[in-house]
């Protein structure tokens, strides 16, 4: 039997399969205006990867922000116990997971059999999500995908002060003004961001051993100051941006 | 849901309430023909002098929530930031405000108050805004302090908050130029006793399984414990829906149609979403059961002595939910958490209402630990809808509900 997940972010739309318990394959698109189909299209292309029928398909879990968008879903779940399944799913030892998406960052306590224990997610403020990363490195024209190599060249990282993202975005570029290094300047948006992010693990007594998931665990320089910051180590798997998908999956064999 | 079952649930005694706040707003708008004096006063003020001096209480939070439910918060807001005032400041204060200079809302403003009473047993902020108010309407204002209670009533506060129960009489008196009637004031404080009996009583209904009502119509119920407490109106109205209740719990009516879970909520209700949030937790098959909000008008009934209602009225006064220790208050929700069965307890960090978001944290520790159920903080504000983002919202009540069910399966 064959299980799919599609997990719509604000950012990305991401897809994955599992059969007989095992991960078959993940794709990941941008999610655009139109999330039911940004769903469509992850997930057709998904199946094309793996030459598998929509037929073949036992159930469907959509989760994310446009989770309930996805009417061919069988069931619409929250990207909270999706992670967490998720997560368990890949690693069973895990009892901490950091996720930082688009626009929302979290932190959840797993038990011991991968339930959710507690969460805490970012408030109504975008600061510490992958949404202010991104806009900071649009006003440093730098790819999403170049931030952490930067990061890692900084010989000291520039302090922003604002929490605020547009008020941040200011103090970026008037530090570009001010010609500080942009290694350092990027090393900075990390530090602040990840101080951020770290409040919500500190919320929920995260528990070792953590894993990071969510587009952002792709950057680096974010996971190090990061770990700079909570003081011990992440575990990063190869599908921290699938993991949603994954998790929605797993939920789905179980439907 | 089958319109015939919308009809079966519908409690019956919601228009009766609807008839008589009518009819309660419109003789205070024509007070004055009837040669009457009209009281603002803030929903903790001591009201039963009032009603023993026949003058007609009115409470601007009250009108608020109205604004809030109506969705007409967002406009007064603005009006109120446009005369200078912060977004900070609690959104009853902003709304209240802009009210009496545009005559908005959906009573078209309040009618113009005589006197304003002012008790800050429930905020800081009321002191203000009835400064404002004062000088707006330019009329007398009296204000009656009561110390926080953090750990114990103590003798200094039972004697400088009793003598400001007799400050309070005599400025009544010199305003009405009108002996006070001891008599009367017993009668109504033997009535405005039994109200909040009854109004426990009712409160107290929710405990059965599935739940006759939801604390979302309590939140609607509340408004004559507030308005009406200390008349035989009141007394009527919730022997009534006590009787009703009662008759739903034989006849097996419950407000969510297939209740599998219970829910306590923390401070004041959403009031421009009541409708979103009620149909949210019903598609969880959840309850709302209790509040912490609704009991306030009937929690510090113990410290009333029905025969000596005066002398008792300054302790009950001070000692409300919100005007202790953050301890007693964390006592009092793990008290309801047991008697109503909780299986989760959803925390309203409230914008607005600074005293009651304040301690939320505290508390959400303690029930953690002492209660270990699920406790989820939403961010909102009672009136004002910019501070509400739905889809953040709905995600982590989503998600709240789902570790609820994972942990019950």
């Amino acid at each position: 039997m064959i299980y799919a997940g599609i997990d719509i972010g604000s950012s990305t739309a991401k897809a994955a399969l599992i059969k007989d318990n095992r991960l078959l394959a993940t794709h990941v698109i941008p999610t655009g205006y139109n999330p039911l189909n940004a769903g469509i299209a992850v997930f057709e292309a998904l199946l094309e990867k793996v030459t598998i029928s929509k037929t073949d398909i036992a159930a469907i879990v959509s989760t994310g922000y446009g989770r309930a968008s996805i009417n061919f879903a069988d069931k619409a779940m929250t990207e909270i116990i999706c992670h967490g399944t998720g997560t368990h799913f890949m690693n069973p030892d895990i009892r901490g997971i950091i996720d930082v998406g688009g626009q929302d960052s979290k932190s959840i306590l797993l038990d011991k059999n991968g339930q959710v224990e507690n969460f805490a997610m970012n408030d109504k403020c975008a600061a510490g999500t992958g949404r202010f990363i991104e806009v900071m490195a649009n006003a440093l024209e730098v790819r999403l995908d170049q931030l952490g190599d930067f990061s890692l060249r900084a010989d000291k990282a520039s302090k922003i002060s604002s929490i605020c993202t547009v008020f941040a975005e200011s103090e970026v570029i008037s530090m570009i003004a001010g010609l500080q290094k942009r290694e350092n300047i990027i090393a900075g948006i990390h530090e602040s961001a990840a101080a951020r992010v770290a409040i919500l693990a500190f919320k929920v007594k995260i528990k070792e051993p953590v894993m990071m998931t969510g587009g952002v665990a792709k950057n680096k320089g974010m996971v190090a100051a990061l770990e700079k910051r909570l003081g011990f180590k992440l575990i990063v798997g190869d599908f921290a941006q699938e993991n949603g998908a994954i998790g929605a999956a797993v939920l789905a064999s179980r439907l | 849901m089958s319109d015939k079952l919308a009809e079966k649930i519908k409690i019956k005694s919601a228009k009766r309430m609807r008839d008589i706040m009518t009819t309660y707003y419109l003789d205070a708008m024509t007070a004055g023909q009837n040669n009457k004096q009209v009281a603002w006063i803030t929903s903790g003020g001591p009201v039963e002098p009032l009603v023993a001096m026949d003058i007609i209480p009115i409470y601007p939070e009250n009108h608020g929530a109205m604004i809030g439910a109506s969705k007409m918060g967002e406009d007064l807001c603005i009006k109120a930031e446009n005369m200078g005032y912060s977004s900070d400041l609690c959104s009853y204060a902003r709304t209240d405000i802009s009210c009496s200079v545009v005559k908005g809302g959906p009573i078209g403003g309040l009618p113009k108050p005589d006197m304003l009473i002012c008790c800050n047993n429930i905020c800081g902020t009321v002191l203000k805004w009835y400064e404002v108010q004062a000088r707006f309407y330019n009329v007398p204002l009296f204000i009656l302090d009561t110390p926080i209670c953090h750990t114990r009533y103590s003798s200094e506060i039972a004697r400088y908050v009793r003598a400001q129960i007799d400050e309070y009489i005599v400025f009544l008196e010199t305003i009405t130029k009108r002996k006070f009637d001891y008599d009367k004031m017993a009668r109504v404080g033997k009535l405005a006793y039994e109200s909040q009996l009854l109004w426990q009583k009712v409160l107290n209904t929710t405990a059965h399984k599935p739940s006759p009502m939801s604390a979302f119509d309590a939140f609607f119920f509340l408004a004559l414990i507030v308005t009406l407490r200390g008349t035989q109106i009141a007394v009527d109205f919730y022997k009534d829906l006590l009787e009703e209740m009662e008759q739903r719990i034989k006849d097996g009516i419950s407000m969510v149609p297939d209740e599998k879970y219970r829910l306590l909520w923390d401070n004041l209700p959403v009031w421009y979403r009541l409708k979103w949030l009620s149909q949210k937790f019903s598609d969880h098959n959840a309850c709302l059961v209790a509040d912490t909000y609704t009991s306030a008008w009937c929690g510090a009934i113990k410290y009333t002595d029905e025969n000596h209602f005066l002398d008792s009225m300054a302790e009950a006064y001070t000692r409300i939910y919100l005007n202790i220790g953050v301890d007693q208050m964390a006592d009092q929700v793990l008290d309801m958490i047991k008697f109503y069965d909780a299986d989760g307890f959803l925390m309203h960090s409230n914008r607005s209402c600074k005293p009651y978001s304040f301690g939320q944290m505290d508390i959400m520790k303690i029930v953690r630990e002492k209660a270990d159920i699920p406790v989820l903080m939403i961010e909102a504000d009672m009136v004002d809808p910019r501070s509400f983002s739905q889809s953040q919202v709905e995600t982590r009540i989503d998600a709240f509900m789902e570790i609820i069910k994972q942990r019950s399966s």
